[in-house]
């Protein structure tokens, strides 16, 4: 038994990375939120599944016309990730705000309606494809350019040229957000209205300006995360997302602080014990 | 208020549309949309041809055939629902269904309350009809025979031992691949291990404890529905593992090819008990009826409901004569499908005391490379009676 | 009242549609006398349904799944509504009620004790006790950890540990097999109801098969909610009520008036999971089939629904509530995919509208949140308090 998990070990940590790269770009979407709201984006897992099924009608359609897999790649994760952000701006703009401009105390009334917008964009989703396709599980198209695959240490670890690629995208995607967090100028407007939006809004920011690039920025990040998954995991539906296990909850401590490595470390954990719990647990 | 008024106008609109004199309707319950629409809109759409065929003959009798489609989601909670309203609508006469085994045990609990009858054209829990339910019949075959055709098959023909198995957690997927692990090691192979995952993305972990498991398999085998072996079955091959694949009969739709990836689908060993439209000369032309009516191919579900759907029908018109040309009750049309010896498009359909045909077929599939469904490749076929039965 | 005799001709559901608004009416209305308010009450429960279900037995099986939804929308009022605790695993109180009585009310049993199983039916009286116990005693296990976190990790917790019970429930079928897997327990057994039939011919009511334990489990659940009402409203008025809303509006001042944090908390979980509870054993008698499908997220989020459509810590709201989503998700929108299937077949078939009720579910949580947030029958408190904000 333990000769048998040994030897599977290493696959078991390779494929943990690999979905643990997915579950960090998921989670730093969720942290910003909370970091500048203090609100669980329970919505954030649907923004996640949008990105995944814009990558599949991208791939579904444009494979025939576009040459090269790497190219049909880079447009699917740039219409993934702006039509996942911009999903994000709309749910914060029509769904979050209003009730931020009455000025509700009560901490429960955000997350409820985070819990509503959950459930309405998986069921939009759901009818947006019924009406479409009539499917309920979306395929991603193979595309022959991405679909290599070598071994590694005498065939200990099988590596997909696509799980590269996603850990590729994934390390440009999380450096890209540390340089933009702590280098740029939105970055520092972030982090002060995460540490006090309303000492941050007297220093002439303007909190909604920054909340909703904050729900862009997560949101095409999750987008993004949602396209490299459907492309490594080939198939996803309306409501897979919504499931508590692929949730990443956002850790506690994110003081204001948007690359923490905190939830990556979050994350990496627990994609290893979902990629590990199989086939050590007999059942 | 002004919404409840609303809504109690809506509501009557529709009430209205109820409640005509001479009608009678057969229900469809099988999942329409969800995961499991594939599967379940043949059921529909073979009890729809039925019915549809059959409409002349009723109106002569001077009977309106209506058929009400169902969506049970594959959800036992929404089965249970729909049929307490199937029972409340007297038109209501019999009811084709469902797909999911876990919908129909308790489904057909309620059914039995008004003694509605019931032809599955799916089911093959064998507690289905284990239960003795006198409005429950099923013309199709059970797990405990299917599984062990399928262990059978594996051990003799493609002589594997050990054999890595896997189910979904239902009461179907998880009472299939246990009677098949129950007649392998009774064969003398080996379950090299038994899991259950209700995962439907991300198979990585099980592949890792296939390409990990010692003695190395030779067979996998999965109880489950195409959904989840689809996706399954792509990952399992792009992971470079050529081990062999086997499953039942909800692996038996064209959905399957798509999700898999023809070349990854190809050569995918099946047990079905709803052969395909070659295995059955004479559904070639009602075939070819649905397809044009449809766009769609017939596939093994929509052969069986449509005759289980006639089984119903011909019930009915018995019971009608035997009632002198009045609409019969759900009792009366109950004791006729008891009775009913008819020549379907899958032979000879006959009911024993439980409500399993007596004699019903299993068959052995193989899928094919093309891609295209109706071209699997028909192994064997076994004719066999219900275990128990009298 | 002839109205409401009028409805009843009409034999469909829509008459319970009707009555439901007279009821709302009648508690909401001011200047009617006490006395008029509960007669008519009791005349529509006890008279108009029974009557109309005669005509149409689903009408029965709506006022049951009415009923045992409001009980549990009121026990998750306590929590939510009054505490201030949101609960996001309710359902599997629910599921543990359920469960204790499939478990020993079937076979199922006799895979890990030895006795005469099933039990006979009568214990289900016994068992909707023990429920109570067995419930609470869940309450109290997921609380202690849960109950420790405020606000939104709470409400993560206990949505976690809510998917932990129906997991359990799905994956106890081996070593031991207490749950019977996914599979699920049927049949469950009823109680004898020889007693009631009697009782019910002597006042001249004729029953049938599909009648007798329509109207019978009717009545008990009528009777179940009453009780579960009036502890509800002593419970408000107690002092635990009074601590409960005080932790709701500020947990700090709470404390500092010196109220005991976590143990008053546990208490508010604890009754409302033996609401839960008690409906469970009565939900697992009435369909003699429980599986793990009933208990999902989404079931906890439906009573969450009611709860929010009605009102946090209304009690005829939380009825209200339930009444309005059971008839819209197991009628309406039922009938209306009756309607789109039979009248405009092109339509493809995942667009089912009986499918939505995610949306319709997310559409009422949203718009309730944004534009009335005391909900729909306000407790007096909670309307001042949010007026204010």
């Amino acid at each position: 038994m333990l000769e048998q998990i040994l030897s599977i070990l290493p696959q078991v940590i390779f494929d943990g990375l690999v979905l643990g790269f997915v579950y960090a770009m998921v989670a730093l979407g969720y942290t910003m939120v909370y970091g500048v709201l203090e609100l669980i984006n329970f919505a954030h897992s649907e923004i996640f599944m949008i990105g995944a099924v814009v990558g599949v009608e991208v791939f579904r359609y444009l494979a025939p016309q576009v040459p090269s897999g790497f190219l049909l790649l880079l447009i699917a994760l740039l219409l993934g990730g702006a039509l996942a952000g911009g999903t994000a701006i709309l749910v914060e703009r029509f769904a979050y705000r209003p009730l931020r401009k009455r000025g509700t105390t009560n901490r429960l009334v955000p997350l409820i309606t985070a819990i509503g917008v959950s459930f309405i964009l998986q069921d939009l989703v759901r009818l947006i494809e019924g009406l479409w396709h009539n499917e309920f599980f979306l395929r991603m198209r193979t595309v022959e350019d991405l679909e290599g695959s070598f071994e590694l240490f005498g065939g200990a670890i099988f590596v997909q040229t696509k799980s590269l690629i996603l850990i590729a995208v994934s390390m440009v995607m999380l450096v890209g957000l540390t340089y933009l967090v702590n280098r740029t100028k939105l970055g520092v407007a972030i982090r002060a209205v995460a540490q006090d939006l309303s000492t941050a809004s007297l220093m002439g920011i303007d909190p909604d300006r920054i909340i909703s690039r904050t729900f862009l920025i997560g949101g095409s990040l999750g987008g993004v995360a949602g396209v490299l998954f459907a492309l490594q995991y080939t198939t996803v539906n309306a409501t897979w997302a919504s499931c508590p296990a692929s949730r990443p909850s956002p850790p506690p401590s994110w003081a204001g602080s948007a690359t923490s490595p905190g939830p990556c470390w979050g994350a990496w954990c627990s994609a290893s014990w979902k990629t590990s719990s199989a086939p050590t647990c007999p059942s | 208020m002004r919404k409840i008024g609303l809504l109690v106008a809506g509501a009557a609109a529709l009430g209205m549309a109820l409640g005509q004199a001479n009608v009678i309707k057969i229900a469809t319950q099988s999942p329409l949309s969800g995961p499991q629409a594939a599967l379940g809109e043949q059921i529909k759409l073979g009890a729809e041809l039925a019915v549809e065929e059959a409409k002349a003959r009723f109106k002569a009798l001077g009977f309106d055939l209506v058929l009400v489609p169902y969506d049970d989601q594959a959800n036992p909670d929404v089965g249970v629902a729909n049929a307490n309203r199937i029972i409340n609508d007297p038109d209501i006469l019999g009811v084709v269904g469902h797909l999911n085994s876990g919908v129909a045990i308790p489904s057909s609990e309620v059914y039995a309350r008004v003694n509605l009858v019931m032809v599955s054209p799916a089911n093959t829990n064998p507690r289905v009809t284990d239960r003795k339910l006198p409005n429950v019949n099923r013309i199709c075959g059970r797990d405990d025979v299917q599984g062990p055709v399928g262990a059978e098959y594996a051990f003799n023909n493609l002589k594997v031992k050990n054999v890595f198995v896997i189910h979904d957690k239902t009461a179907y997927g998880q009472g299939l691949a246990e009677e098949f692990k129950k007649r392998l090691e009774a064969l003398g192979g080996k379950a090299v291990a038994f899991v259950g995952t209700e995962e439907q993305s991300n198979f990585t972990p099980i592949i890792n404890q296939i390409r990990g498991a010692r003695p190395v398999p030779e067979l996998i085998y999965f109880g489950g529905i195409y959904s989840q072996i689809g996706p399954f079955v792509k990952q399992l091959r792009e992971r470079g593992v050529k081990t062999r694949l086997m499953g039942g009969d909800g692996l038996d739709s064209s959905e399957f090819v798509r999700l898999a990836g023809k070349e990854n689908a190809a050569g995918t060993f099946y047990t079905t008990v709803a052969g395909p439209v070659s295995a059955f000369p004479k559904a070639k032309a009602v075939a070819q009826r649905f397809k044009q009516k449809y766009g769609k191919d017939m596939e093994g579900f929509g052969i069986y409901a449509y005759d289980a759907a006639n089984v119903i029908l011909t019930a009915l018109e018995n019971a009608i004569k035997a009632a002198g040309n009045k609409k019969p009750t759900r009792e009366q049309v109950s004791q006729e499908v008891r009775k009913v010896k008819m020549e379907g498009l899958t032979g000879t359909i006959e009911f024993d005391d439980k409500g399993d045909n007596k004699k019903a077929k299993y068959f052995v599939m193989q899928v094919a490379p093309s891609g295209n469904w109706a071209d699997n490749k028909l192994i064997r076929v076994i004719e066999m009676a219900a275990p128990g039965a009298k | 009242m002839a109205f409401t005799l009028g409805l009843q001709r009409s034999g469909n559901t829509l008459g319970l549609i009707g009555l439901v608004g007279i009821l709302v009416a009648l508690t909401t209305l001011p200047r009617i006398p006490t006395w008029v308010r509960v007669l008519l009450g009791l005349a529509i429960l006890l008279l108009s349904v029974p009557i109309a279900g005669f005509a149409n037995t689903f009408v029965f099986e709506l006022g049951i799944q009415i009923g045992i939804y409001a009980a549990m929308a009121l026990g998750l009022n306590v929590v939510v509504g009054m505490a201030g605790l949101l609960d996001l695993g309710y359902a599997a109180f629910f599921a543990v009620g359920a469960y204790t009585w499939a478990i020993f009310g079937s076979e199922q049993a006799r895979n890990f004790m030895r006795g005469h199983f099933p039990l006979p039916g009568e214990y289900m009286y016994l068992f909707m006790g023990i429920a109570v116990v067995t419930t609470a005693l869940t309450g109290l296990l997921i609380g202690l950890p849960a109950l420790r976190l405020r606000g939104d990790y709470l409400a993560i917790v206990t949505l976690g540990l809510g998917e932990v019970v129906r997991i359990l429930a799905n994956n106890l079928d081996h070593p031991i097999n207490f749950t019977n897997g996914p599979q699920g327990i049927t049949p469950v057994m009823r109680p004898p109801i020889d007693g009631f039939r009697s009782l019910m011919a002597h006042l001249g009511v004729r029953l049938d098969q599909t009648t007798d334990y329509q109207l019978f489990f009717y009545l008990l659940v009528l009777l179940m909610i009453g009780l579960v009402v009036l502890v509800n409203v002593n419970l408000a008025n107690s002092r635990f009520g009074r601590a409960w809303v005080a932790i709701r509006e500020d947990e700090v001042a709470a404390r500092s008036m010196g109220i005991p944090l976590l143990p008053t908390k546990l208490l508010a979980f604890m009754t409302g999971a033996a609401f839960s509870g008690v409906m469970g054993v009565i939900f697992a008698a009435q369909r003699t089939f429980v599986s793990p499908e009933s208990f999902t997220l989404l079931a906890s989020i439906t009573i969450l629904a009611m709860v929010i459509l009605g009102g946090m810590g209304s009690i005829p709201g939380a009825i209200l509530g339930a009444a309005a989503l059971t008839i819209l998700n197991l009628d309406v929108l039922k009938t209306f995919s009756e309607f789109v299937r039979t009248s405009f077949p092109q339509i493809p078939s995942q667009v089912d509208p009986a499918k939505y009720e995610r949306l319709v579910f997310g559409l009422i949580l949203v718009l309730m949140m944004i534009f009335r947030p005391e909900g729909l029958i306000p407790e007096r408190r909670h309307r001042s308090e949010m007026e204010e904000a």
